[in-house]
């Protein structure tokens, strides 16, 4: 293992700098996803309807909105990971820097290897810590010249690189939840993705481990662009750039509930001047 | 809210159960659960039983074994090529039994390992649910199907069939190719469900998260769920392993009775197995050498299993991987 700090300060010193420097966000989002009029059914349920929002580039959106609403299942939809549910189905488009990544001959394999994704529940395979890092790499059949390098980089990213250095051939297992989160984080930024979705990553967490994965965050959001899936309204308000608030109506017709989206737009507007009523009935509700 | 004063006299209403006791009093009754107690030296009684019964078999193989041994040294035993027990100039060398079982065995296992692990990945990773519905029962179904019906398809198909018209082979009706073979085929469901099990206790959020890695299901498969359920995998091919060491029904109708060293699966072999159950049928007088040598056979055999089962042990622990 080659351990000269230079990897590791560059890395941190190019995040302080790029955070020091970030420019407000913009009115309108330049897109790398477009959602346009999706809908996606299980079977004949149609969990979600019509959303339609832009992704923007190196920004954190937040979807947010009570249980049930359809917000996993929207943030599957993004990299196709709703391919792998038995009955999953989406209609409209979805495009990703314009393609429409469900279109006939677009390879989900390739859309996952730019569009990663942490799951609620830290799942670190059963290896080492450095294989876990280095599997994305391996399987995809990334070009990496100094995996070892590569895997420094990776964990120096995810904040989680002077915890690890000295056991890096120790079990993932052996991590405590939230070192075990922030190493799914790594993971998955060591195939060098574009986008990384992230579904309520700080649900199991505890509030000091759920702080260190926000400044993450905070962090890599000049580096890539994040959706993250939140309960949490303040963590929502604190990381975000741009909020979508989902909600579950019944439809009158035929009585079922079908996810939507209520409310779009930059995170301090969703949360100080909403447009839309039950935006802020859930937001005030849930800040008491 | 009660006061204090009602609650104080609600306490001493009910002395001994809110009050505090006098000091030294003992309010925990000792408890005396005679079912429990019961239940319990029963299952005490199953457990100590099986061990017992186990260490039993063993120590009566031991008697008549070391009765052997006092005759025949292991040295001659173990390293001899010539195994003649009933011949006037009998020799006790076992080589020729042990290297037929081998021969069967690792043809056994060369044919279950892939087919077994392929079903495995195939029923875990890859099969509709409905497909996964019919054809894991069917599997194990297999798996109790009696071992003389493959002695007889070994006999009568596999051999006659398979080996001299298909392919054309230079065997005889019997071979330790065909019996090993079979006994592979036999073996096939055991390796397949058990591992099948291991695999599908994976949980799903691995495969996701591997999917997510942008993985294929193949990559997934094979360097995320095989690994994960290395221990169960090498559990269900040891169990395998000591099933075709063990086995004795297929080598006895179609390895054949010609006990020589084996150096080629075209050859036919009487296996250790073949041996015990054909000196078992036979007449020798209780107490004498013949008689004893059955015992020094069927200890020999134990012991291999042993050795294999503690080398899994082994392996198991070493990949032993949580998840
Ligand atoms: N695999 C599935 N099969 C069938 N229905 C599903 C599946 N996953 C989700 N649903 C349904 O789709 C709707 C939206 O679920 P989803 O998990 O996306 O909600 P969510 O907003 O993420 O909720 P939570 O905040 O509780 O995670 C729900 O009615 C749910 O029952
Ligand atoms: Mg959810």
């Amino acid at each position: 293992m080659t351990t000269e700090p230079t990897v590791h300060d560059a890395i941190e010193m190019e995040l302080v700098q790029k955070h020091a420097s970030r420019p407000e966000v913009p009115e309108t989002p330049t897109p790398v996803i477009q959602v346009e009029d999706v809908s996606v059914f299980y079977d004949d349920y149609q969990a979600v309807r019509d959303v339609t929002l832009d992704i923007g580039h190196n920004e954190i959106t937040a979807l947010i909105g009570p249980s049930g609403c359809g917000k996993s299942t929207i943030l599957r939809s993004l990299n196709r990971m709703n391919d792998l549910i038995r009955g999953a189905r989406v209609t409209g488009a979805i495009r990703y820097w314009g393609q429409d990544m469900y279109e006939p001959g677009v390879d989900p394999i390739e859309v996952r290897r730019r569009i990663g994704m942490v799951f609620q529940k830290p799942n670190p395979f059963p290896k080492s810590i450095y294989d876990n890092i280095a599997y994305g790499p391996r399987v995809t059949g990334m070009k990496v010249d100094d995996m070892d390098a590569h895997v420094e980089r990776a964990l120096t990213r995810a904040a989680l690189w002077d915890e690890v250095k000295d056991k890096l051939k120790q079990s993932a297992y052996g991590l405590s939840g939230g070192q075990q989160q922030r190493l799914c984080i790594a993971r998955t930024i060591a195939v060098e993705p574009d986008v990384i979705l992230m579904d309520e990553p700080c649900a199991s967490l505890d509030p000091i481990a759920t702080l260190r994965i926000e400044e993450l965050m905070a962090e890599l959001r000049d580096l890539y662009t994040i959706v993250i899936v939140t309960h949490n309204m303040q963590q929502a308000a604190r990381v975000a750039d741009r909020t979508a608030f989902f909600t579950a109506a019944i439809d009158p017709q035929t009585g079922e509930r079908h996810g939507e989206l209520v409310e779009f737009d930059k995170t301090t507007t969703i949360f100080e001047r909403p447009a839309d009523p039950r935006t802020e009935g859930y937001i005030s509700g849930r800040f008491g | 809210m009660s006061s204090t004063s009602t609650t104080a006299a609600g306490r001493a209403a009910v002395p001994g159960r809110l009050a505090a006791p006098a000091p030294g009093t003992r309010i925990l009754r000792s408890g005396n659960r005679p079912g429990e107690a019961v239940v319990r030296v029963l299952l005490r009684l199953a457990a100590f039983l099986s061990v017992a019964i186990t260490v039993g078999i063993v120590l009566s193989l031991l008697g008549p074994a070391l009765d052997f041994f006092s005759e025949v040294s292991v040295v001659e035993f173990l390293t001899g090529t010539r195994w003649t027990p009933r011949f006037a100039d009998a020799s006790y060398g076992v080589l020729p039994l042990v290297t037929a079982t081998a021969w069967t065995t690792l043809i056994a296992i060369a044919v279950a390992v892939p087919f077994g692990l392929g079903s495995a990945i195939y029923l875990s990773e890859y099969a509709p649910d409905r497909v996964r519905r019919i054809l894991k029962p069917v599997l194990e179904l297999l798996a109790g199907v009696p071992t003389v019906v493959f002695g007889y398809f070994a006999l009568t198909w596999f051999a006659p069939t398979v080996l001299q018209r298909f392919l054309s082979l230079e065997v005889g009706p019997f071979s330790i190719l065909s019996a090993g073979a079979v006994m592979g085929v036999m073996i096939i469901p055991t390796v397949a469900s058990l591992s099948e099990d291991a695999m599908s206790a994976v949980p799903n959020a691995l495969r996701q998260g591997s999917a997510a890695l942008g993985a294929n299901r193949m990559q997934t498969s094979l360097r995320v769920v095989f690994p994960a359920a290395f221990s169960g995998i090498v559990a269900a091919i040891v169990l395998g392993i000591s099933r075709a060491v063990g086995e004795t029904m297929i080598v006895t109708i179609a390895g054949g009775q010609l006990v020589q060293m084996v150096s080629s699966p075209l050859q036919q072999g009487a296996t250790m197995t073949t041996f015990i159950a054909n000196a078992a049928l036979g007449d020798s007088r209780v107490g004498s050498l013949e008689y004893n040598t059955l015992f020094a056979v069927g200890l020999l055999l134990f012991f291999l299993t042993l050795i294999v089962n503690l080398v899994a042990i082994q392996l198991v622990r070493r990949f032993r991987q949580e998840y």
